[in-house]
C-alpha cells in the first residue's frame, strides 16, 4: 500500500510525457510536409544566432518594459524547473526533499531561496502582462485576428503560470520541516501565517495537495502547448538556428526558374528535345505557394513558434494605416491550415485527401497578400526570426506565375518591363536622353 | 549646365580599350522619372567633381527586374537579371554604384547566384568613400544649420544594414540632423516598395506616405532627406498632401551634395 503514490507517480508522469511526446511527432510530420530547404551551412553563426537571440533574448529586450518582464519570466521558467527534477525525484523514490540529503543545507537553501524570489518575480510579470493585455489594452493584442481562441489561449497561460507559482509558493509554506529549518524561505515565510491555527494534519494535506497539483500542473501545462501559441518557449531555439542568414533584403531565385530561363537563353537548346532521363522529377509541380505543403518547413517550423506577440503587425506600414495585412495572421493562418492538414491525415490513414480548402483564399486573401510593400519591418521586429514576408512572397508568386492573377496595373508594369525594359512604356532607346535634358 | 554634364557610356570606355573606375547603374526611375532624373544629374555633378572615372551602360541598360520579381513574377526577374548579366560580365564590370537601393539590393544579393558577381554601392555610400578619401572637397555652408531629417530607405536599411553612410554624408552639410521617432530599424517603409509604386494601394484609414510623412513634420524639418527615387516621390507626395511644400523640401542626398558644392 506504502507504495500507491509511488506508482501513481510513475503514471501520471509516464502519461503526460507519453502524450506530449506523440504530439511531438505529430510536429515534427506536419513541419516536414514542407519542402526541402538546405540549412546545414554557416553552423557557427547558426549557434551564434540562436545563443543571442533565443537563450540571449536579443531582440526581446528592443522593447524595454515587456523585454525586461519576459526575461524576467523566461529566467524564472527555466530556473524553477530545476525545482521539478527534485520533485520528480521524491515522487518516484518516495522521498521528501531529496535534495537536502544530497546536498549541504546552506546549498538547498541557496537554492529554493532563488527558487522563491523567482516565482514572486514571475508571478508579479505575469500580472503586469495581464494588464497590459486586460486593462491597458495595447493595441497589438486587439487586433482583428486576435478574437477568442488567440485572446483567451494568451489569457490561459498567464492564469497557468500564476497559479503553479502560487502552488509552488504554498507547497514550501505549508512545509512545516522546510519552515523549521528556516533557510531558504525567503518568500513563504510570509505566507505561513495565512495558514496559522491549521492543524498539522491539514496542513501536511495542504502542502501535499500544493505538491501533486503543482506537478500535475506542470505536465498539464507541457501538453497544453501543442495546442497553444506558447510552443516558442520550445521553438524559439531551433527556430532562431534556421533563421534567414542573407541579407534581409534578398529574396531567394527559384532554381526551377533559372532553369528555364537558362534554357531559353541558350541558343542551342533544343526547345523540342525530350526530357533527360529522371529530369521529370526536376521540375515542381507548380511556382509558388497556395498551400502549406508548397512552403519549405522552416516557414512551416515559423508558423509554429509564432507566439503571436504582434510586433511584426505593429510595426507593418500595410497594418498601421488599416489595410487587412498583418503579418502575425499569416503566421496564424498558416499553421491553423497546417493543423487541418494534419488532422486530415490523421484521419486518412496517413493520406491527405484534398478538402477543397488550401491556404490561399481560404485562410489568406489575395487583397492582404498585394498590400504588402515588403519593407521588411515584420522580420526585423520577429524576436524569433519568423519571416512572414517570405510567405507572402511565396503566394505571390503562384497568384503571378500560376495564375496570372496580379492586379491590372501590375499587370502594365510587368509588361512595359517586357517590352522595353522599364517598368513604364518608354522606349529603351531613350534610357540616356537625360544627359542631354 | 546640362552641357557641361560628362556622361560616358561603357561602349565609349570599350572603343579605348579602357576600364572605368565604376559603373554608374542609372536604373529605369533615374532614367525616365522627371524627379529622379535630377537626382542622377546631381550624382552625375558630383562624379564629375571628385574627377571619377565612371561610366553608364545607356541604352544597354534595362530595368534589373527588383520590382518583377516583389510582384511575385520570378521569371521576368531572371529574364532581366540574366540579359543583364550578360552584359555588364561582357564589359568585366568589377564595381556598380547606383542611386536606388532596390537596384542596390537586387544586384548585389541577387544577381549573384545568376552569375553576376559585383562589388555594389549604394551612391550615399559612395559619396561617403570620396569624402573620406579627400576627393570630394569644399562643402559651402549652403544647409548649416537647417534641420534635416533622413528617411531610411527599407532596401538600404533593414535590408542591407547601412544606416551610417547616409547619415555621415548629411553630418558634412554642417546641418542638424534630427530622427523620426521611427529611424533605422524601425523606420517606416514610405510605401513604394513591394511593387506598389506601381499600383494604387489596398483599402485602408490612410496612404502609407502620408503616415511616414506625419512622422517626419514631427521633427520640424526644413528638409527631408532621402536615398531612394521612390522614396522621394512618396514623401514628396505626402508633404503635398499635408500642404507643407513650400515650407519643407525633399531632397536626396545626391542633390545636398551637389547642392553644397555648388554645382
Amino acid at each position: 500500500m506504502e507504495y500507491i503514490p509511488n506508482i501513481l507517480f510513475a503514471i501520471v508522469l509516464f502519461l503526460g510525457v507519453g502524450f506530449f511526446a506523440k504530439n511531438v511527432q505529430k510536429l515534427i510530420r506536419n513541419i516536414k510536409l514542407g519542402q526541402d530547404k538546405d540549412v546545414s551551412d554557416n553552423k557557427s553563426q547558426r549557434w551564434k544566432n540562436m545563443a543571442m537571440i533565443a537563450l540571449g533574448q536579443s531582440k526581446m529586450v528592443r522593447r524595454p518594459i515587456s523585454g525586461f518582464l519576459h526575461v524576467v519570466v523566461y529566467v524564472g521558467f527555466i530556473i524553477i524547473n530545476i525545482e521539478v527534477l527534485e520533485i520528480i525525484i521524491d515522487g518516484l523514490l518516495g522521498t521528501h526533499r531529496i535534495g537536502l540529503s544530497v546536498l549541504p543545507q546552506s546549498v538547498y537553501g541557496f537554492l529554493i531561496g532563488t527558487f522563491e524570489v523567482l516565482a514572486c518575480l514571475v508571478f508579479i510579470s505575469v500580472i503586469i502582462f495581464w494588464i497590459r493585455r486586460n486593462v491597458i489594452k495595447i493595441a497589438r493584442f486587439w487586433k482583428s485576428e486576435m478574437t477568442s481562441w488567440p485572446k483567451n489561449d494568451g489569457n490561459y497561460i498567464l492564469y497557468f503560470e500564476m497559479v503553479l507559482m502560487t502552488l509552488f509558493l504554498v507547497m514550501n509554506a505549508t512545509d512545516l520541516q522546510f519552515q523549521a529549518l528556516n533557510s531558504g524561505n525567503v518568500i513563504s515565510q510570509f505566507i505561513t501565517p495565512w495558514f496559522s491555527g491549521m492543524s498539522e494534519g491539514t496542513l501536511h494535506v495542504i502542502e501535499r495537495g500544493a505538491w501533486w497539483l503543482h506537478i500535475v500542473g506542470i505536465l498539464v501545462f507541457l501538453n497544453y502547448l501543442y495546442y497553444s501559441k506558447h510552443l516558442h518557449i520550445l521553438l524559439a531555439f531551433p527556430n532562431t538556428y534556421y533563421g534567414k542568414l542573407q541579407p534581409k533584403g534578398q529574396f531567394n531565385n527559384l532554381e526551377a526558374v533559372t532553369n528555364e530561363v537558362k534554357m531559353m537563353m541558350d541558343p542551342n537548346a533544343d526547345p523540342f528535345a525530350a526530357p533527360a532521363e529522371g529530369a521529370e522529377d526536376d521540375v515542381p509541380a507548380k511556382f509558388g505557394a497556395s498551400d502549406v505543403q508548397d512552403l519549405n518547413w522552416v516557414q512551416l517550423l515559423n508558423a509554429y513558434t509564432c507566439t503571436e506577440c504582434g510586433r511584426c503587425t505593429s510595426e507593418c506600414p500595410a497594418n498601421l494605416t488599416g489595410k487587412k495585412l498583418s503579418p502575425r495572421k499569416i503566421m496564424m493562418d498558416t499553421r491553423d491550415r497546417l493543423e487541418e492538414v494534419g488532422k486530415n491525415i490523421d484521419a486518412n490513414n496517413g493520406e491527405f485527401k484534398d478538402d477543397g480548402k488550401q491556404l490561399l483564399g481560404d485562410y489568406i486573401t489575395n487583397e492582404e497578400l498585394w498590400a504588402c510593400t515588403t519593407c521588411n519591418a515584420c522580420v526585423e521586429a520577429c524576436p524569433v526570426s519568423i519571416d512572414p514576408l517570405s510567405i507572402i512572397l511565396e503566394m505571390r508568386r503562384y497568384l503571378v506565375m500560376e495564375q496570372s492573377a496580379a492586379p491590372v496595373e501590375l499587370n502594365n508594369m510587368m509588361t512595359n518591363i517586357e517590352n522595353n525594359g522599364a517598368p513604364w512604356p518608354y522606349n529603351q532607346m531613350d534610357r540616356l536622353n537625360w544627359k542631354d535634358e | 549646365m546640362s552641357e557641361l554634364l560628362k556622361v560616358p557610356t561603357m561602349a565609349d570606355f570599350m572603343a579605348e580599350g579602357k576600364q572605368p573606375e565604376i559603373l554608374f547603374w542609372v536604373g529605369s526611375a533615374g532614367s525616365f522619372d522627371d524627379r529622379a532624373k535630377k537626382i542622377t544629374k546631381a550624382f552625375v555633378k558630383i562624379l564629375n567633381k571628385a574627377n571619377v572615372d565612371f561610366a553608364v551602360l545607356g541604352t544597354e541598360e534595362s530595368c534589373t527586374g527588383d520590382v518583377a520579381k516583389r510582384a511575385g513574377n520570378e521569371f521576368l526577374f531572371q529574364m532581366q537579371a540574366v540579359t543583364n548579366i550578360e552584359i555588364l560580365n561582357a564589359y568585366e564590370i568589377n564595381k556598380i554604384v547606383t542611386c536606388d537601393p532596390h537596384s542596390f539590393n537586387c544586384l548585389k544579393n541577387e544577381y549573384p547566384s545568376l552569375g553576376g558577381q559585383y562589388e555594389v554601392l549604394h551612391h550615399t555610400q559612395f559619396i561617403n568613400q570620396l569624402i573620406a578619401a579627400g576627393r570630394l572637397e569644399g562643402l559651402n555652408d549652403t544647409y548649416k544649420g537647417k534641420r534635416i531629417t533622413f528617411h531610411d530607405p527599407c532596401y538600404l536599411g533593414r535590408a542591407n544594414n547601412e544606416y551610417d553612410a547616409p547619415r555621415e554624408v548629411l553630418q558634412k552639410t554642417k546641418a542638424t540632423l534630427t530622427e523620426m521617432k521611427r529611424h533605422k530599424r524601425t523606420a517606416l517603409c514610405c510605401g513604394a516598395g513591394g511593387a506598389q509604386m506601381f499600383k494604387e494601394p489596398e483599402k485602408g484609414d490612410m496612404d502609407i506616405n502620408v503616415l511616414r510623412t506625419e512622422g517626419a513634420l514631427e521633427t520640424n524639418p526644413d528638409i527631408i532627406a532621402t536615398g531612394c527615387p521612390y522614396c522621394n516621390t512618396m514623401m514628396t507626395d505626402g508633404v503635398k498632401a499635408k500642404e507643407k511644400e513650400s515650407e519643407v523640401q525633399v531632397l536626396d542626398i545626391a542633390e545636398l551634395i551637389a547642392n553644397a558644392q555648388g554645382l
